[in-house]
């Protein structure tokens, strides 16, 4: 019962950083939703500030760890030139060939919008911090765009784990 | 304190000072920017050998590298660049917000498969 190298980085790729991802988005969503005038207490708000903040943050990080692991380590494994290779088994089929030719080739790019926008909205929430108690419309263009940052993601990461439940990195 | 800044009461009775939104609208048009060049290096990359080729600036990696590295490069400069001409200004982020989900509507466009393999030469 053991892994290869390249199942480790797989795993760390997809579960690992995927599972840290979720919690950063679950976490931020949640603190950055709850963040009204009429939710927030003096009491509350400098905890309440540093939880949105973490969540949000925690996502940016997330994102960029798991689309550079993906890109910069997984990604050449599954592209080897090689008849084992995931995408070369894919390829070989008719009946898998879309999975690489739609299900790949969208997952590696649009994976990379994520990072983009969960950065964009750590930046908004550091820069702008306890004023988006005050502005409704800020806070909801930052929540926007963190559920888009998220949904990219979300068809990376269902793509990323069809595809390897075909054709696995070994 | 900024001409675009503003001293205001919070709910509590605090004073507070309202930063500008020129930052904040700054970094969400970069944003769709960098969303926006993906989609198009993507684009390219399929529509021309000499651009693929190009964009393979590790053959391990292929031609994504060369398409994301550069699309980060053109989000943090555009985002550079904004930040500089937009950070002391009142700019809504309303408007911020609909010019960069064009952008990043064209950046989807121009990441689909459907869409990009159309160009292809083969």
């Amino acid at each position: 019962m053991s892994f290869t190298d390249r199942e480790w980085w797989a795993l760390i790729h997809g579960m690992v950083l995927g599972a840290f991802f979720l919690l950063a988005f679950a976490g931020g969503l949640a603190e950055l939703y709850g963040l009204k005038p009429t939710l927030v207490t003096r009491a509350g708000v400098v905890a309440k500030m540093r939880r949105v903040k973490v969540g949000v943050t925690a996502m940016a990080v997330a994102s960029w760890l798991t689309v550079i692991t993906g890109t910069w380590i997984v990604y050449p494994w599954y592209r080897e030139d090689v008849a084992s290779s995931p995408r070369s088994e894919l390829l070989a089929n008719p009946d898998t060939a879309d999975w690489h030719e739609f299900g790949m080739e969208w997952k590696e790019h649009i994976a990379w919008l994520s990072p983009i926008l969960a950065t964009t909205v750590a930046f908004v929430v550091v820069y702008y911090s306890t004023n988006l108690i005050r502005h409704d419309r800020v806070r909801r263009t930052a929540l926007g765009l963190f559920v888009l940052a998220f949904a990219f993601a979300v068809v990376a990461g269902a793509f990323g784990a069809f595809i390897t439940k075909i054709a696995p990195v070994q | 304190m900024t001409p675009t800044e503003r001293t205001d009461e919070d709910e509590t009775g605090s004073a507070v000072t309202d930063k500008p939104e020129g930052p904040i609208s700054a970094a969400i048009i970069a944003a769709g920017i960098g969303a926006a060049a993906l989609g198009l290096f993507t684009t390219l990359a399929e529509a021309s050998t000499t651009v693929k080729e190009w964009l393979q600036w590790n053959d391990d990696v292929g031609p994504l590298s060369g398409k994301t590295l550069l699309a980060v490069a053109v989000w943090l400069l555009a985002w550079a660049v904004l930040h500089a001409t937009l950070r002391t200004r009142a700019v809504e982020t309303r408007r911020a917000l609909i010019i960069a989900v064009v952008l990043i509507g064209l950046g989807v466009i121009g990441t689909f498969p459907t869409f990009f393999q159309a160009f292809s030469p083969e």
